[in-house]
């Protein structure tokens, strides 16, 4: 156990300085604690292996998906400028701002139902914060070698190789931060055209601002913060603990079977010292990227990396100790009960997710690439031509939210003796929006004899009749005396 | 004139306020940064003795580069007081002003949309009438500008004069329209009723519906030609189409041949808005528009001497809407 470094406990004992108070005698210390650097030791195993996988699929379809075209264009482009958010054959709009909402709500809904089946699986396997932390201390260990190098390199002076070893992981972590930055920006901004411009120095201010802003925060991050993002920024952290119940997989010690802990020889037979399965090596201490100790029990920071699963395992191994004392486990199971996989919260939750995900195709498939509005004209409700008729003028705005273009015909529903003035044929390019003002006439003898009537305005596009809409307006006729 | 300054007490109030609550902000971070109820060496952990439901609350520190944070925000908040306006009458070292961002960004806009419009400003109305996109512009230059009292189908309203029949009340010309735009008009019909009388009037207005081939008197509208000939052919001319058909773009005296008609009310007869007009005389005023549509021009005291063109490159937007109206009335 030459490798042991001391246990990492991020509450810390003796944060800051320490005085003695004058009128208690009780020991004082500092309320805003200087952070303890932790030491992770990269381990590997069964689930060590599931997140690399995760990851490199997970950072290949972000570097990656921005560069898939789609009709000559680039296939997921948001173009904030414009307003339009492209999905391959599809444009959304900030009217369909609603599709949006309802798919961040399944999006939550998902999260709901996996935290409360298999624990917080999005924080150990897939959020961006850990799945980059991890990749930042991957080139930790390249650059600075294990945990306790490292450890003695922050405490010796700075030399030329301090400075080499420094110098190289800092490099290689900005790098990343701005491949991140470039890749980010590359969604909103058409990919294959940003990257030459931002090797020219050749950005907008808000390009340029959002790279800024995109390469700082990955360095800082997941250089520096790391599980302090989880611990104190992360929201979602918190308010898992209302998704869990006893039902739900946890990463755990088995205290029953561990305890109580004691270094022994391999050959030794526990029984006879009087020991449990641990032998209080530490390492699924020095492997948390958290700086928690899982033998304590559950706790808030763990993000369930099962890190420590791998190397405990492998210590069990080497013990020729069943696997399994630190497992995935349901709380239910460690109290010796069987775990209850079908439970009504998580069949509720399922039932929900799955009603919003049938409504959700239903809204998207559905949708009509097309807005129509009628605005009456507000100042002259209506006016008599001098031949006698009655003339109402209204502002049509359509708006073709295809990416191809239409021709789109006007015409009146439930409108008895109103007619439209002109010709009502409308071309507009993909994408377009565009206002047109059109007049409706009717003849005074041929109306009613109301002030006014509903009438409703529709409009097709002549191309493809699916593509319409109707709109209802009114028709004044008369004043009321 | 009406000052925006506050007086002494309100400023120096504010001033208090501001500057106590960032103090207050800074005591309440510093002072309060010391527990004794922190975790012993021995890993003993105190409870601030605050307990519900069984719940005890601990009295764990803050991660420091979260307190650096809102030191950070203090230092911030000092930087910006001094800077922009936030103390009282202080004004602020940038001198910034909402009013003076609102300037600033209309001048980008100016600036940024500038080459676009001096291009159109190259072509002559006749030209641009005929360019789609340009008639797009301005189309919503007029959206904007002239359809509040024109109607968005410029076909006017009691009052406001319909663009789109092709009958001038100044004259159709692409720059008589230009000018009505730049210098506004005032149209002024005077009351006839002391030099008429109400049976002068009653046989006047059976005249104009008769100019128009309206139902009317004939009697009364032969008895009252002389008198048209009289007064209101010097404006309305001796066949009454107008001053414009007479070549006159100042005067605005309408068309009485062409059954069109500025003040007819709906459900009003035609024999009512004229005799009514003839009784109490009309006072139409469309505004001058040029400083409105192209935002802070300064109209030169020779405006009237200028050619087309430069009047053109002097209110580019002016020259899209008269464009705009122009098209409206072509093929009719």
């Amino acid at each position: 156990m030459t490798d042991k470094i001391p246990t990492q406990d991020i509450t810390p004992v003796d944060a800051g300085k320490k005085r003695k108070s004058p009128t208690t005698g009780n020991e004082q210390s500092d309320l805003y604690a200087r952070r303890k650097h932790i030491y992770v030791k990269l381990v590997k195993g069964l689930f060590q292996k599931l997140r690399t996988s995760a990851t490199w699929v997970l950072l290949t379809g972000f570097f990656l998906a921005s560069f898939m075209t789609y009709e000559g264009r680039q296939a997921l482009l948001f173009d904030l400028p414009n307003r339009q958010f492209h999905f391959f054959g599809t444009t959304i709009f900030p009217h369909d701002f609603m599709l949006l909402a309802w798919l961040l709500i399944i999006l939550a809904f998902i999260l709901f139902f996996v935290t409360n089946f298999a624990g917080r699986v999005w924080c150990g396997y897939s959020c961006p914060q850990f799945v980059w932390t991890w990749l930042f201390i991957f080139i930790e260990e390249k650059t600075e070698g294990s945990p306790n190098q490292r450890k003695k390199l922050d405490k010796a002076p700075w030399s030329a190789n301090k400075l080499l070893r420094k110098g190289t992981k800092h490099l290689a972590w900005v790098l990343i931060a701005l491949a991140t930055g470039i890749a980010f920006l590359g969604y909103f901004s058409p990919i294959r055209e940003l990257i030459p411009r931002v090797f020219t120095l050749n950005l907008g201010p808000w390009e340029s601002f959002w790279l800024g802003f995109f390469i700082f925060f990955t360095y800082l991050f997941a250089g520096w913060l790391r599980e302090q993002v989880c611990i104190y920024m992360c929201p979602y952290a918190r308010f898992q603990a209302v998704m869990f119940d006893k039902d739900t997989l946890i990463v755990s010690y088995d205290t029953a079977r561990g305890e109580p802990r004691g270094r022994r020889k391999k050959s030794a037979d526990p029984k006879e010292l009087d020991l449990g399965s641990c032998i209080d090596c530490d390492l699924c201490v020095q492997v948390c990227p958290v700086g928690i100790d899982i033998r304590n029990g559950l706790q808030y920071e763990c993000i369930t990396c099962a890190a420590c699963i791998d190397a405990c395992d492998q210590v069990m191994d080497k013990m020729d100790y069943p696997r399994g004392l630190i497992r995935y486990t349901t709380e239910e199971e460690l109290a010796g009960r069987t775990t209850r996989f079908l439970r009504p919260r998580l069949i509720g939750y399922f039932t929900v997710l799955v009603a919003m995900m049938v409504a959700f195709v239903i809204a998207v498939s559905g949708r009509v690439p097309l807005e129509l509005e009628v605005l009456r004209d507000r100042n002259q409700l209506f006016r008599i031509t001098n031949t006698g008729q009655v003339e109402n003028s209204y502002l049509i705005r359509i708006a073709n939210m295809d990416q191809k273009p239409h021709t789109y015909e006007l015409s009146l529903r439930k409108a008895d003796g109103i007619k439209l003035d002109a010709v009502p044929v409308f071309n507009l390019a993909g994408g377009e929006v565009r206002q047109f003002p059109i007049q409706l006439l009717g003849d005074l003898e041929q109306l009613p004899q109301v002030p006014a009537v509903d009438i409703e305005v529709h409009l097709v596009s002549k191309d493809d009749p699916s593509i319409q809409r109707t709109r209802d307006s009114r028709f004044i006729i008369r004043q009321v005396r | 004139m009406f000052s925006q300054d506050l007086s002494g007490f309100w400023s120096l109030w504010i001033t208090v306020i501001t500057l106590g609550v960032i103090g207050f902000c800074w005591w309440l971070l510093n002072g309060n940064r010391v527990t004794d109820k922190a975790p012993a060496a021995n890993g003993e952990v105190q409870t601030t003795g605050h307990a519900a439901d069984g719940i005890e609350e601990f009295d764990n520190p803050l991660p420091r580069w979260w307190f650096l944070m809102f030191v950070g925000t203090i230092i911030f908040g000092l930087f910006y007081l001094v800077l922009y306006p936030g103390l009282g009458n202080y004004k602020g070292l940038l001198g910034w002003t909402s009013t003076g961002q609102w300037e600033d960004e209309i001048a980008h806009a100016e600036e940024f949309y500038a080459p676009t419009f001096q291009n159109y400003a190259q072509s002559d109305v006749i030209t641009l009438a005929n360019d789609p996109e340009a008639m797009q512009v301005a189309g919503r230059l007029y959206q904007n500008n002239c359809a509040v009292c024109h109607g968005s189908s410029a076909r006017g309203g009691y009052g406001f004069p319909n663009l789109t029949n092709n009958s001038w009340l100044y004259g159709g010309e692409a720059e008589t329209i230009r000018n009505t735009i730049i210098n506004g008009r005032n149209g002024l019909m005077p009351a006839w009723i002391d030099m008429l009388g109400e049976e002068g009037v009653d046989t006047m207005s059976n005249h104009v519906l008769s100019l128009s081939g309206l139902d009317h008197d004939v009697a009364k509208a032969q008895e009252a030609a002389p008198m048209f000939q009289a007064i209101c052919s010097s404006c309305h001319g001796a066949d009454g189409k107008g001053s414009a058909a007479m070549g006159i773009d100042s005067i605005g005296a309408p068309d009485l041949t062409a059954n069109t008609w500025l003040y007819l009310q709906p459900g009003q007869s035609v024999y009512d808005s004229v005799s009514y007009t003839l009784r109490n005389g009309r006072n139409g005023l469309m505004p001058a528009q040029a400083r409105y549509l192209d935002y802070g021009v300064e109209l030169p005291a020779n405006i009237d001497s200028l050619s087309a063109q430069e009047k053109a490159q002097l209110m580019p937007k002016l020259h899209l809407v008269t464009a705009y109206i122009y098209s409206l009335n072509q093929g009719k």
